[in-house]
């Protein structure tokens, strides 16, 4: 299918690729998907502890063009958010930004639910 | 990858017109452009005395007389008026089908609608290698058994049927075979005598000839089988599917057979080389898996998964020069993975990871090399971006994570 401009180069230039120390404790992680479903992405985000501000994010993905450039996108976004403000990231707008086919829509989804399983990992490593 | 080549790796899918054929097929659209069937001027005569020559080509290539052959607008249309018209046909003697669970879709949904019409299927499974086993076969034979429908050679891995065997089990039950040629016929030698084939479907697309012309072979003698139309209107190829034949494309296909017959052993000899060469140096590289039989199989053609890799993703690395298919979800507009693979007993992941390599009567030694070198590269790319690479290479077992589905 005809990919958007933006989606290739995502796609060719993925941002932030890499891995977190998911022992850290301002290190939250997410790994959501399944090798069975063709996708499994890992995304991960370093809070910083003075600001509540996120101050770095890495992902790595297995699956598709769609699904590298949403996970890819999803942290851009991420850095630099509060927390609050990142659990409010819909998958719609990476559809939107990416101009994803709808047959791809479900990548975004899987997106979505990367950032908000870092999240909670996170917050469960500094429950109060 | 900037260089602007463009190779051609898909031929399963469908093959370049030869321009020869191409060349046959020309006086056919403006000069003697008549209707084949009109028997009372030179414009008719000289369509119809074409299509004799066409037919005369493509019964030579399969080991038939020119008067079993059918023409259709391709596999498709052929593999419907076989199986419908055979069920049809034969109704009185009873309505089982048998086939396999790894068939095309043109023989698997025709199955399906004629479930919902009444009658009985038994999909047969396939072992690890893509092969049916004999013995199951002979034992789902049932009295009310009127077609046995197997593919001569697999789309996806390659692998080819014991066509023999199988016939033998059908004439000693008394049972009709079937056989998709599509991805055998003008590949390698089918004789449809010698195997004791009753039907066969094929189409021109797959062997250099045009698209939208099929053929489906019915054998007139020993035994004698008829098929009731699918398509009515005129009578037309002894009643069995009506319509204007397709004059430039019967042609076409009538030159691509003659000259499959022709060149085929030799096209075999050095493709099946070429696909060795890029077997061997693709398999070099850590964790790849090989799909299918590696003695029984097509001579051009392979299918690997490259584990901790997606299909399409990895295509992408590539697909401006190179063109491939893959067996991942993510590639087919139903969103599942190949069911060819899933009979195999692979896991749905290594059919997410799978590339289906199929070289041509024009695929050079040299696009051979481009594609081993920038297979690896988008291998190795991609397995950068893969965390269950990662994982894997932390020795993590990845069968016994559990994994956070949506």
């Amino acid at each position: 299918m005809a990919y958007s401009d933006k989606l290739l180069d995502h796609f060719k230039k993925p941002k932030n690729v890499g891995t977190l120390d998911k022992n850290q404790k301002n290190v939250g992680t997410g790994l959501v998907g399944a090798p069975e479903c063709g996708d499994v992405m890992r995304l991960q985000i370093e809070v910083d502890e003075t600001s509540g501000l996120i101050k770095d994010a890495k992902f790595k993905t297995f699956g598709c063009g769609s699904a590298i450039a949403s996970s890819s996108l999803a942290t851009e976004w991420l850095k630099g958010k509060t927390l609050d403000e990142a659990s409010s990231i819909d998958n719609m707008d990476i559809v939107e930004e990416l101009e994803l086919p709808p047959v791809k829509i479900h990548c975004s989804v899987l997106a979505e639910d990367a950032i908000k399983s870092a999240i909670k990992d996170y917050k469960s490593k500094n429950a109060e | 990858m900037s260089d602007k080549k463009l190779i051609y790796l898909d031929n399963n899918a469908t093959t370049p017109v030869d321009p020869r054929v191409v060349e046959a097929m020309l006086p056919y659209f403006t000069q003697h452009f008549g209707n084949a069937a009109s028997r009372n001027h030179p414009f008719g005569w000289a369509a119809e005395g074409a299509i004799d020559k066409a037919r005369e080509q493509i019964a030579d290539l399969i080991g038939a007389d020119p008067r079993e052959i059918i023409f259709t607008s391709g596999a498709t249309e052929a593999d419907n008026l076989a199986i419908k018209g055979v069920a049809e046909m034969y109704k009185r003697k009873g309505n089982h089908i048998i086939t396999l669970e790894t068939e095309h879709k043109a023989v698997l949904d025709t199955c399906k609608k004629l479930e919902k019409e009444g009658c009985e299927v038994t999909y047969l499974k396939v072992n690890r290698q893509g092969l049916v086993d004999l013995a199951e076969l002979e034992a789902a034979i049932r009295p009310t058994t009127v077609l046995v429908a197997i593919m001569f050679a697999n789309n996806e891995i390659g692998v080819v049927q014991p066509m023999k065997a199988i016939s033998d089990i059908c004439v000693k039950h008394q049972v009709l075979f079937m056989t998709d040629g599509t991805q055998a016929v003008g590949k390698i030698p089918v004789n449809v005598k010698e195997l004791g084939i009753h039907l066969m479907a094929f189409t021109g697309h797959k062997m250099y000839g045009p698209k939208g012309v099929g053929v489906l072979y019915v054998s007139r003698k020993g035994p004698r089988v008829k098929v009731t139309s699918q398509m009515d209107g005129g009578g037309h190829e002894r009643g069995m599917r009506s319509g204007t034949l397709n004059v430039p494309g019967i042609v076409g296909m009538g030159k691509a057979c003659e000259l499959c017959k022709q060149e085929m052993e030799a096209d075999a000899t050095r493709l099946s080389k070429l696909r060795d060469k890029l077997e061997t140096e693709l398999m070099k590289v850590e964790e790849v898996v090989f799909n299918g039989h590696s003695e029984y199989r097509m001579p051009h053609m392979t299918n690997l998964s490259f584990k901790h890799v997606e299909g399409e993703g990895l295509m992408m690395t590539f697909n401006q020069n190179i063109a491939l298919s893959s067996g991942s979800a993510c590639t087919s507009a139903s969103l599942e993975p190949s069911y060819v693979l899933k009979a195999l007993g692979l896991g749905d992941d290594l059919a997410h990871s799978s590339l289906r390599i199929s070289l041509g009567r024009f695929t050079t030694e040299e696009d051979i090399d481009f594609a081993i070198k920038a297979i690896r590269e988008g291998v190795n790319h991609m397995r950068e971006l893969s965390p269950i690479w990662e994982m894997y290479q932390e020795g993590i077992d990845l069968d016994s994570v559990e994994w956070a589905e949506h």
